[in-house]
């Protein structure tokens, strides 16, 4: 049992990146009162940029970057229904999801079943896992000590004291809302250059809809997600392992485990009113019309 | 520039009619560059796109056949919707749904029963309840957001329904193939015309526009149901429960949802493979708010979104065009809707800075 100690940690750790560029950026986006359902849609249209170009010879930085701008432009057609038109949030995320996963299955549909090299690696992982460690560090930095996160927080808190004491609302979440967007691109990138490395329809499996759950669990705190995203990372590790000794139970009951421990720790962590009502944004999912 | 929302003093109604109409419209402008970029003449691509799919019997017959699931399980989220419950497990619920039916007709397939298909039809409703179940009774009791609970779940269905084709319901004599049986003619629906694959089933989601219509618009719980969605604390003060709102919401969702499921299981699919459904579930969502959350809207809804399907098939064999394509469009349309209904509401300027 020993010798499996190191992979599945590491296996934990590369499980757990994905996840925390998605959350980490709907951390942030949340906190600015804004819930964009798109995570999953903005993660495969990053997945499939960041393969195509890697697969067209680019480097694997440059293909990153591009997953990370495509996911924000992607997140900016779902700010311009949910902030500027102030529509419902719900149904504009859910639209951006549906037009991330057909847009990306017809970006990529004459990509086959393509290899691309490996990004590298340092003491054994690659860099884009550190990278995600290294921004969730940035990201409670920003939000707890510098005066742009508590703009953030205030403005998703309260957008009308906000607007009144005269900051741009709208425009602030905005930048959150692109934000979140590059982000998830980044967590799609990192699935399809590293994760897999390949181009398949749908890859995301749900992760996008993990990382929205993930937000949730840490009650919107950067550190307590990294430590949630691990979790999963533990569970989906786990789940390839027992598969992989021939444990005694079907391989689908083993991979239904990470949606199932989903919703038990959405479970845990929601049975308590107290806990959602003091931790999420006050003005979450509300549409905010300055009039 | 400044985009700048101005209150109506009057909803624009006629745009509750026009925004869909907008929203196909501009979704049309939209698919022009893609089939350019694919090197396609846009208005023969067009053709047939929307076209051709009814231009024969058989078309016309698959365009109902596959509006048929879109409405029913469309109809169940509608009363979700309006009371903002968010079931976006649509999916996983019809195929519960699909799955119950099918252990029924499988097991009481060769009785040749009349009542083989009402009982297949009772646990497809069911098997579908029993999975909204789930997401209501986590959300009544532990406060759990239900949007992720439901789409969690339909993972979870998939899997179930992979174990179930691969493993105790796989057919004995078939090759391995990760399938069921196929079913008796007792356990199927009977086809409305020979040579169509249209059949009995279309009845049922007749019924369910009618009921559903009086559900919505008739009744006194389906009048606290708008109430508690348009204005919780409005409903609050009136003492209408939460909770049996969001019970009744996810069990009648599940209930269409399932029985959508075992309405394709025991109509074209006629056994279970571990893909069972082109994402209606998903799509459904789409039908609802294209047909403004009623149920007459939510026929034609359905009738559109069905269209997109047989389109995108049809370009898709003839001009090898990507199926994904057709579900780009799914979304353009979803987003396009929610931007056209603004217009109803407000007035869109654009103004100087």
């Amino acid at each position: 049992m020993e010798h499996l100690l190191v992979p599945i940690l590491y296996g934990t750790l590369v499980a757990a990146t994905p996840l925390i560029y998605a959350a980490l950026g709907e951390l942030l986006v949340e906190r600015s009162g804004v819930l964009n359902l798109g995570v999953e849609g903005m993660m495969l249209i990053g997945a499939v940029t960041a393969f195509g170009l890697r697969l067209a010879g680019h480097p694997a930085p440059l293909a990153a970057l591009a997953a990370a701008c495509a996911g924000a432009v992607a997140s900016f057609f779902f700010a311009f229904l949910a902030l500027t038109l102030a529509t419902n949030q719900y149904a504009a995320g859910l639209a951006l999801t549906i037009l991330g996963s057909g847009l990306s299955g017809f970006i990529g549909h004459n990509f086959g079943s393509n290899s691309i090299p490996s990004i590298g690696h340092l003491f054994g992982l690659d860099p884009m896992v550190y990278l995600a460690l290294l921004l969730t560090g940035a990201v409670w930095w920003f939000l707890y000590r510098t005066k742009a996160g508590l703009v953030v927080r205030i403005v998703g808190e309260s957008p009308e004291s906000a607007l009144a004491i005269g900051y741009p609302v709208i425009r602030i979440r905005y930048l959150t809302t692109v934000f979140g967007g590059a982000m998830a691109g980044l967590g799609g990138a990192y699935l399809s250059l590293s994760y897999t490395p390949l181009w398949v329809e749908d890859m995301t499996a749900g992760r996008g809809w993990i990382a929205l759950a993930l937000v949730v669990f840490a009650t919107w705190r950067p550190w307590r997600l990294v430590i949630g995203a691990w979790l999963f990372g533990g569970v989906t590790v786990l789940q390839l392992f027992a598969q992989g000794l021939g444990v005694k139970l079907p391989s689908e009951f083993l991979s239904a485990l990470p949606y199932v421990a989903t919703i038990v720790v959405l479970v845990l962590i929601s049975r308590n009113p107290l806990t959602m009502r003091m931790n999420a944004p006050m003005s979450l999912a509300q549409a905010f019309r300055p009039e | 520039m400044r985009v700048v929302l101005e209150r109506r003093e009057e909803p624009l109604r006629f745009m509750q009619v026009g925004a869909p109409i907008l929203a196909l419209l501009l979704t049309i402008v939209l698919s022009w560059p893609f089939f350019l970029l694919l090197g396609l003449d846009p208005p023969a691509t067009l053709k047939i796109f929307f076209v051709e799919p009814l231009s024969s019997w058989n078309g016309i017959s698959e365009w109902l056949l596959k509006a048929s699931p879109l409405i029913l399980i469309a109809l169940g989220l509608t009363v979700g919707f309006r009371a903002n419950v968010w079931n976006i497990g649509a999916e996983g619920m019809f195929t519960i749904g699909a799955i119950a039916a099918a252990w029924c007709g499988l097991r009481y397939g060769a009785s040749d029963h009349v009542w083989l298909l009402p009982l297949m039809a009772v646990a497809g409703a069911g098997g579908g309840m029993v999975w909204a179940a789930i997401p209501a009774w986590l959300k009544t009791r532990a406060n759990t957001n239900e949007i992720l609970v439901t789409l969690m779940l339909n993972y979870v269905a998939a899997l179930i329904l992979s174990y179930l084709v691969n493993g105790p319901m796989q057919d004995p004599d078939g090759l391995n193939y990760p399938q069921t049986a196929s079913f008796e003619p007792a356990a199927m629906f009977a086809p409305l015309f020979s040579g169509l694959r249209l059949n009995a089933s279309l009845f049922i989601t007749a019924a369910a526009v009618v009921l559903s219509w009086l559900f919505l618009e008739r009744s006194f719980l389906g009048f606290q149901m708008n109430v508690s969605g348009a204005a919780p604390v409005a409903a609050r003060y009136a003492g209408f429960r939460q909770t049996r709102m969001v019970w009744l919401s996810l069990l009648s969702s599940g209930a269409a949802a399932g029985l959508a499921g075992m309405m394709e299981a025991a109509g074209p699919l006629g056994q279970l493979t571990p893909s069972i459904s082109p994402g209606y579930g998903f799509t459904a969502i789409i039908v609802a708010f294209v047909g403004r959350l009623q149920p007459l809207g939510i026929v034609c809804g359905g009738l559109l979104l069905s269209l997109l399907y047989l389109g995108g098939e049809a370009v898709q064999m003839s001009l090898n065009v990507p199926a994904s394509l057709a579900r780009s469009f799914q979304g353009a349309l979803l987003f396009f809707l929610l931007a056209a209904d603004v217009s109803i509401v407000y007035r869109i300027r654009l103004r100087r800075r």
